[in-house]
């Protein structure tokens, strides 16, 4: 058992540190959930992938470093603490390419995954319908078969930076009427500018656009969009949510760097007592978040995969997020309510961490029946 | 970097624990707390006997230490077991008296409690309580301020913890002056490492034992546990427990005091919230003595104080001055 990062490791932070400290904007960027803050995010994704910084865990001839877990921790370490922007290609780099890298075509990994690298082609995730949140299963929108490909008609919601990206993915149910409501649904690409898309944006808290709701009329989408087999979208989506739950939504590096900035708040603001135990606290946390994602990395290196574990992680860094928000908001006494902040931005981004990819209601009845045994029962 | 126990360590683990399943802890530590130290120190002598007290000497004082993570991982074993007596209080006792710039007191007094057969126990400070001084051989107390770090010739009387397993003395001032100074910061962090575990170890079996307890227990006619509040209130005794147990491995890979202080305070409350929901889960039965679980419900409120209390413990976190330190 050991915390010690190799030469090889350390060789690779500095390299990192050197180049963000020479690239990072002095100002931070305007709101990622504003048109102008959208591009400024995409021009930034740009300038890392000019040098490889965009997606250091991808093989290289997808743009990335082929650099591995343990550097890609590493890399998220020195990226949050120097202040660099929050990134814009989430979505897609987090939760679409893995699902390429698992099942997609090599077509189709050479075709999506560079201009998603670079921030030219921005990924929404189209999975939620207003009937269908937590419950995916019971999702609706259709996908019918035509001439080439498939015509997707329906009605997605909640679908993240879906106000300014260009294209998407998601479930549809591709063989009404089957025996269970998993079964038929497949796995689909598709264009926001194509024609039938309606893309209407929703302001969050905030009343930034930082979702939308999509109206599909028979959408057409070329049978190459299509990933896994027809039919197997459930399959598909499934073997990656872990990811969205687990380590790549939320690294340990954000989480260390936030800890940092509240405690240098806190001193500051003169230390108050009041807040002593939670500001404790946020650095304990960020350090706990750390050390079990270590473990998680070692386990996963070792060739075990990421199961329900990750409904741990999404519990823990979820409620994690709002204490250390609120904390800071605290801190700041009258001046917290001012909305104008990156506290405030990033207290109502916080807020919404337990509601999506699966609620943290659904998480732990995943964690009572799937890691201590637990009977299942009504919801 | 390789976060995750080897082959070897999982193993002590697993011969700890069957050691201790056999050796039935519950009963042992029930005579424990009557004052009746002859099945605890049969116990004690089999787990020096697996090594447990040498893991903190070094071999120079007949130990195999320092390995804090085997110490960590024996710690978690003997809380699973409600293993009674001065254990934490040893290894602090061993650290102190290692860390001696004179060699004569450890050389003196180590091979006896590596070996176990004689216990120790401390008072940090003029006026702490010092657990089991009626078993302990090696009575340590110290003054910081003043006199260095003395062998007590004796203990007053005993006094009961809210954990009826845990014997609270105060010792009698005076005696041999071992040291005018002793390495007590560093000794601190063993014992918050060591604590640690032990409330990791105790917070791991309340929940096995409640999980276990709502699956057979009917109400309404359905198991308890398919009750989505019941599997709530143990989803996040699980997760309070596994974030804590990285602290206290990561603590014992550094032995940083910050870590270690992060560790106990961690550990200790996730055991602390997982005994409040052992209790409501298994209602009126959980709140008697014949039962077994009190044994774990009132050790983890004990721990939660010894060795730092929660504000003690947070503060050297905060003096640690976070990440950029």
């Amino acid at each position: 058992m050991d915390l010690a990062r190799s030469p090889a490791d350390e060789a690779f932070r500095a390299e990192a540190r050197a180049w963000l400290r020479a690239h990072v904007p002095s100002e931070p960027l305007p709101s990622l959930e504003t048109e102008e803050g959208f591009a400024a995010h995409r021009a930034w994704e740009a300038e890392l992938a000019a040098d490889r910084w965009s997606v250091v865990h991808w093989p290289t001839a997808y743009g990335g470093r082929d650099a591995g877990l343990p550097r890609w921790l590493v890399f998220e370490e020195e990226y949050y603490a120097a202040g660099a922007p929050g990134r814009v290609g989430q979505n897609g780099v987090n939760l679409l390419a893995p699902t390429l890298f698992d099942h997609g075509t090599e077509e189709q990994r050479a075709r999506v995954l560079p201009p998603m690298a670079c921030g030219e082609v921005v990924w929404a995730q189209a999975w939620s319908e207003p009937e269908a949140g937590s419950d995916l299963a019971s999702l609706t929108s259709r996908a019918v078969r035509t001439a080439g490909g498939w015509l997707l008609t329906g009605q997605k919601t909640w679908s993240s930076r879906a106000a300014f990206a260009d294209r998407a993915f998601g479930l549809f149910r591709s063989e009404p009427g089957t025996a269970r409501p998993h079964q038929g649904l497949t796995y689909l690409m598709f264009d926001l500018r194509a024609p039938g898309v309606t893309v209407r944006p929703i302001g969050r808290l905030d009343g930034r656009p930082a979702f939308a709701e999509l109206f599909l009329d028979d959408v057409f989408v070329p049978d190459e969009d299509v990933i896994g087999a027809p039919g197997q979208g459930w399959r598909v989506a499934m073997s990656t949510a872990g990811n969205e739950r687990g380590l790549t939504l939320r690294s340990p590096g954000r989480f260390l760097a936030a800890a940092d900035r509240l405690l240098g708040l806190w001193q500051e603001r003169g230390s108050p007592a009041s807040a002593r135990d939670a500001v404790a606290d946020a650095l304990i946390g960020a350090r706990a978040y750390e050390l079990f994602t270590h473990a998680a990395a070692s386990r996963f290196l070792q060739g075990t995969p990421i199961g329900p574990e990750a409904s741990l992680n999404k519990v823990f860094w979820s409620e994690y997020d709002i204490a250390l928000h609120e904390t800071a908001l605290d801190l700041l006494g009258e001046e917290g309510e001012a909305a104008d902040t990156g506290w405030s931005e990033g207290y109502v981004f916080s807020l919404a961490g337990p509601i999506y990819a699966g609620t943290n209601e659904i998480q732990r009845d995943i964690i009572a029946e799937r890691l201590l045994g637990l009977p299942k029962g009504r919801r | 970097m390789r976060f995750l126990l080897d082959t070897e360590q999982r193993a002590f683990a697993e011969s700890l624990d069957a050691m201790l399943t056999a050796a039935g802890t519950p009963a042992v530590a029930r005579a424990w707390g009557r004052g009746e130290h002859a099945v605890g120190r049969a116990v004690w002598a089999r787990l020096a006997e697996a090594g447990v007290f040498a893991l903190a000497a070094p071999e120079a004082y007949e130990g195999v230490g320092p390995l804090p993570v085997e110490l960590a991982v024996a710690f978690v074993e003997l809380g699973r077991h409600a293993v009674p007596g001065p254990l934490v209080e040893t290894v602090t006792a061993t650290v102190l008296l290692a860390g001696l710039d004179d060699p004569g007191p450890a050389e003196r007094l180590l091979p006896a409690l590596v070996s176990g057969k004689a216990m120790a126990t401390v008072a940090p400070a003029p006026g702490s309580y010092a657990l089991d001084g009626d078993a302990a051989e090696t009575r340590l107390s110290l003054d910081p301020a003043a006199g260095g770090l003395r062998l007590a010739p004796g203990h007053g009387p005993v006094r009961p913890s809210l954990d009826p397993a845990r014997r609270l003395t105060h010792l009698s001032p005076g005696g041999e002056l071992l040291a005018p100074h002793a390495p007590l910061p560093h000794a601190l962090t063993w014992a918050r490492l060591a604590v640690a575990a032990q409330a990791l170890g105790v917070g791991l079996s309340l929940l096995d034992r409640t999980v276990a307890y709502v699956r057979q227990r009917k109400q309404f006619g359905v198991s308890v546990g398919s009750f989505q509040a019941v599997k709530h209130r143990l989803a996040d005794a699980k997760v309070a427990l596994e974030f804590a147990r990285p602290l206290v491995f990561g603590a014992a890979v550094t032995l940083d005091p910050v870590d270690a202080a992060a560790a106990k305070v961690t550990a200790c409350e996730a055991a602390y919230t997982t005994a409040r929901t052992a209790l409501q889960l298994h209602g009126a039965i959980g709140y008697t003595a014949e039962y077994d679980l009190s044994l774990w419900l009132t050790k983890a409120r004990a721990l939660r104080t010894a060795w730092g209390a929660p504000a003690e413990c947070r503060d050297m976190v905060l003096s640690g001055g976070g990440r950029r330190r």
